[in-house]
């Protein structure tokens, strides 16, 4: 930082004409032409001199690189492994679990690469991701990348159960306990209206990413509703936050695990129950929404070289109540991701090394 | 009919404009009434027509092609692998391990230095004293290698911006054909909203920094070509046609005369460019581009308002710290290094400064404690913390108030201009709107609305053009109303300016993500609060050029009003506004134009309409196709309220006499 001061005070030293602090200093000569060397010399040897009392030298000592990318790389047999980060928090508890046994027990090379869903899948095909974590259903892309391009396979369920449907804040499940039930709907039209949903009852509905048969159910169930787009996960939870603490009427589309839940209770309200094939006909949907086995996705051609990697990212499963620890322990208690993942680790250690049966240079913790 | 007005309009005077403007409102609203629900052309939100499908097998046919096409494998995977390499070289000078290095190549303390040397020698002391606190303070915020990767991120847009843009405006500089020809690409390059390329993008490009670097390139290019070729025609004919007779070359005209002439206009397109490639970075993020967006991105997973503040506030530094640079260094008003020096010590102060930032350069690349920024006492968590209450207690707060608000607005305004707009048979709006704007744009504006609503019709989008339409028209109003306010307090006081400034010129650069959760909170997931947010980022562009404009206000005028007895608001009411309408109209151009950039937001905070249907096909590859089409017809309409709002510009005349 010395340096630095000097470096400024040469300003000083431009106009010549004024008596400047810079110039009184090193004041030797009269003319500032004269000091200017004096001074250069001297700011030369400060900065130079730096050095003598500096610390540790780049690419000296090994330990001092810390964190970085470039510790896995030595033990080279697991590689690296390109790993797409969804963005809700559920996943990025399954990848942090996921990255730091990779790292820790395998020395793998972790690539975080946060993106969309979409794009993620397109990357199988490219050789940029190798892996989705947590998949929510999206049939459409299966048949594309995996029956059709044939650029991806599935690796079997995460172990989370998913759960889509229409869920209301705690205190009106409260405070009317028949809100709960989809025939009771209609009585309560008004008090759900808002200025967007003209005159009828709002039906909040959010992430594009999750696929919606709310249109269809509203029409063919008769509900005086109108589904109003919120456009995005973080609109959704702010208003059912805002719900909550004000005590508004709010009705919206929502997911189980999902790590606000843990914040606000939500409730779901029962709609026609979900029998196979009651959503063949996207037009005449009238039931539930089935239940989501959440599943990874891998590359093509990562799962068939086999390596341990892969192996891994096959055995990995868990709970919801195990995610939604990992989820509570980033959003709740702000740990990183990272030392969320340790202290879940190392709290279940056994279920940690079950998934690393069979992986050979593996060391379970 | 309303069709038998518009032939004869034209040639009415000003004041009969607003009459004919009325009656035309009068007949359409009369037949609405009549003709209402007919031929509204509905489609749902989740249903696609056979023309969206057909745009879904375009982006399809990208992926099979990808190894085989030609045009693949001589084109763009060449340009993609070249991409790659040169921002991985700038990442692994400022922000990334590289050269084989487990650190970047230049750590905080030389990129202190270097910046702010290069401060000093192209803007100046001030400029210098900025860029170096500006970057310390992101440091001291904990933010040093995300803001870094920021950084290189921009730099390497813009490098290359300027490489290709500065020829091609030189180019529509000197051939009106040429401008003919780019100027309406360059409009479709800003309006398309990047979410509509983004993931065809990651399918030429891969994902990665050469797909991050063309989305941004896309959004940020055009400033620096429409403002070069400004400038080329800015050069008055006498200048060229007095080298031209010195026998002068046209390759010496340009270089010797027309360049050094426009050079400070051109620094001016750099520094847009600058600019619109910063207030990209967030968007790139999600396509993995690494830096302050992912920090922002990140954060509104949970909705932790600070740390997305605390990321947002890094960027604003940053384009700050770039703007004033760019700035002084364009308008060269500030003393540069040589101010004030005889010549012979002049070239001793830069290079006595040169050594001094090659030593610390050194420094940074050698040491540890020089190349990483410490950590020990961040100002970060206190922040985040700080917003997060800011934040909590302003949500409590007014969220009754603000609730009766949204409800007014969007009751009495909103509601029945949507009404009218939605329900109307398509052809009546078609019909209406082409008469309005041929009374107050006149021929051209009336022939390039007819052909924008056409196309938007055959997109199969109309509904959901309408309430975009509907909401933005609402948005622009109020932003001039604001505008207004804040432009004419700025134009007549230069401490007012200072003051208000740097608030605007967050507000056009703060992440809109930022600020989405409490304006959320306030509004509920609605279509003002997309107003709301249109606002933020509109306001500011509009109320700088409106500033502008009252401060050309001649003294003299002023001053023989004041002394005529005139009060303050009869100054401001029937001086300095109407003498400054031509600023008025620019400024309803770029408030317009703005608020359309934020239509994509706004469909992620309940706004619904085209934006939802671009963010829809971002997310969901069943409609990419449908957020194609949404993407277009927000060109459509961007290009047609731009061209009816600059033909009412040219018409504005300050003495009124055409």
């Amino acid at each position: 930082m010395s340096s630095f001061r000097t470096r400024l005070q040469d300003d000083g030293v431009r106009r010549p004409s004024r008596g400047s602090p810079g110039r009184s200093a090193h004041g030797s000569s009269r003319r500032a032409r004269a000091a200017l060397p004096g001074i250069g010399a001297a700011v030369v040897v400060l900065a130079v001199g730096l050095s003598g009392c500096a610390g540790a030298r780049i690419g000296d000592t090994n330990a001092a690189a810390g964190g970085g990318g470039g510790a896995g790389a030595a033990s080279g047999e697991c590689g690296t492994l390109k790993l797409a980060m969804n963005d809700w928090v559920g996943y990025t508890a399954d990848a942090a679990v996921l990255t730091y046994v990779a790292r820790t027990a395998m020395g793998c090379t972790v690539q975080q690469l946060p993106m969309k869903e979409q794009i993620a899948w397109q990357g199988f095909g490219t050789g940029q991701v190798h892996v989705i974590v947590e998949n929510w259903g999206h049939d459409d892309l299966k048949a594309k990348y995996i029956d059709q391009q044939k650029t991806a396979v599935s690796a079997g369920p995460t172990g989370n159960i998913g759960t889509i449907g229409w869920w209301v804040p705690p205190w009106l499940a409260k405070a009317h306990p028949d809100v709960l039930q989809w025939k009771n709907l209609n009585k309560y039209a008004t008090q759900f209206a808002t200025s967007e949903s003209g005159g009828k009852g709002q039906l909040l509905d959010g992430d594009p990413s999750y696929v919606t048969n709310d249109e269809a159910l509203v029409k063919n169930l008769n509900l005086n509703f109108k589904v109003v787009y919120a456009g995005s996960e973080t609109a959704l939870i702010t208003s059912f936050r805002a719900a909550e603490q004000q005590k508004k009427w709010v009705i919206g589309y929502f997911y189980s695990p999902q790590w606000f839940l843990s914040e606000v209770p939500m409730q779901k309200v029962e709609l026609p129950p979900y029998t196979p094939g009651c959503d063949a006909d996207a037009s005449k949907i009238a039931c539930d929404y089935p239940r989501y086995d959440l599943d990874k996705i891998v590359a093509a051609k990562f799962a068939k070289d086999g390596g341990p990697a892969y192996q891994l990212v096959k055995n990995f499963q868990w709970t919801n109540d195990d995610q939604n620890l990992v989820a509570k322990y980033i959003t709740a208690d702000k740990m990183t991701p990272d030392a969320a993942a340790k202290k879940w680790v190392e709290a279940n250690k056994v279920r940690a090394n079950s998934w690393l049966a069979g992986i050979g240079g593996a060391k379970p913790f | 009919m309303s069709t038998a007005a518009v032939a004869s309009v034209p040639t009415w005077r000003r004041p009969g404009r607003l009459v004919a403007s009325l009656a035309v409102l009068v007949v359409w609203s009369l037949l609405y009434l009549v003709l209402r629900g007919r031929d509204t052309l509905p489609l749902g939100e989740t249903e696609t027509t056979p023309l969206h499908q057909s745009f879904n097998h375009l982006s399809d046919s990208i992926a099979s092609n990808r190894n085989s096409s030609p045009l693949f494998v001589y084109f763009f995977n060449y340009l993609q692998i070249w991409m790659t390499q040169f921002v991985t070289f700038v990442q692994s000078l400022i922000s990334q391990p590289g050269f084989g290095r487990p650190a970047p190549l230049i750590g905080w303390l030389g990129v202190l230095a270097l910046g702010g040397f290069l401060a000093w020698l192209l803007a100046g002391w001030r400029s210098a004293v900025l860029a170096v606190l500006g970057f310390a303070f992101i440091g001291w915020q904990g933010l040093w290698t995300e803001a870094m990767d920021t950084l290189a991120l921009t730099l390497a847009a813009v490098l290359i911006a300027v490489v290709i843009g500065i020829p091609i405006g030189i180019w529509i500089g000197l051939s009106r054909k040429a401008a003919r020809v780019i100027t309406p690409i360059l409009d479709f390059m800003q309006i398309m909203p990047t979410f509509v390329y983004l993931a065809p993008l990651t399918l030429l490009f891969l994902i990665g920094p050469a797909s991050s670097t063309i989305a941004v390139l896309i959004y940020s290019i055009p400033p620096v070509i429409r403002i070069t070729g400004h400038a080329i025609r800015s050069v008055p004919e006498s200048t060229t046609e007095a080298s031209d007779s010195l026998g002068a070359t046209r390759w010496q005209t340009l270089t010797q005369v027309m360049l050094p002439m426009a050079k400070r206009t051109i620094v001016m397109g750099i520094n847009q460019t600058t600019m619109a490639a910063l207030s990209m970075v967030t968007i790139a993020a999600l396509i993995s581009a690494p830096g302050l967006g992912q920090t922002v991105l990140q954060a509104l997973t949970t909705l932790d308002v600070g740390t997305a503040f605390n990321g947002g506030l890094a960027i604003v530094i940053m384009a700050i710290v770039l703007d004033r640079t760019t700035t002084a260094a364009g308008e060269g008003t500030e003393r540069t290094f040589e101010h004030g020096l005889p010549p012979r010590l002049r070239w001793g102060v830069a290079g006595l400064g040169a050594i001094v930032t090659a030593v610390l350069v050194w420094e940074s690349a050698t040491f540890w404690w020089a190349n990483t920024f410490p950590t020990g006492h961040s100002i970060g968590p206190s922040i985040v913390s700080g917003v997060a209450s800011a934040s909590t207690w302003i949500q409590d707060t007014f969220s009754g108030v603000t609730n009766v608000l949204k409800n007014l607005i969007s009751g009495g305004l909103l509601d029945p201009l949507q009404t009218l707009l939605t329900e109307s048979p398509f052809w009546l709006v078609i019909i209406a709107l082409t008469a309005l704007a041929a009374i107050l744009g006149g021929r051209w504006a009336a022939l390039s609305t007819v052909v924008c609503l056409l196309i938007v019709v055959g997109l199969n989008l109309w509904q959901n053009s309408m309430e975009t339409l509907a909401a933005t028209l609402i948005a622009t109003v109020l932003t001039m109303v604001f505008a207004i306010v804040i432009g004419v307090a700025m134009g007549r006081s230069r401490r007012v300016d200072r003051i208000v400034r740097p608030t605007l010129d967050a507000g056009q650069v703060m992440p809109a993500f930022v600020y989405l959760v409490p304006f959320l909170v306030l509004f509920g997931a609605s279509r003002f609060t997309a107003i709301v947010s249109a606002m933020v980022y509109a306001v500011p562009p509009a109320a700088k050029v409106i500033a502008d404009g009252i401060r050309g206000v001649s003294e003299s005028t002023v001053e023989a009003a004041t002394s005529a007895g005139a009060s303050t608001w009869q100054i401001i009411h029937q001086v300095q506004l109407p003498m400054a309408s031509r600023a008025l109209a620019l400024a309803t151009n770029q408030g317009l134009i703005y608020v359309l950039a934020m239509v994509v937001v706004g469909g992620m905070v309940g706004a619904g309409g085209l934006g939802y249907q671009v963010v829809n096909g971002f997310v969901q590859d069943r409609f990419i196709g449908k957020g194609l089409a949404a993407g277009l017809a927000i060109v459509l309409l961007g290009l047609m309220l731009d061209r009816i709002s600059q033909a009412v510009a040219s018409r504005v005349d300050p003495s009124g006499a055409r």
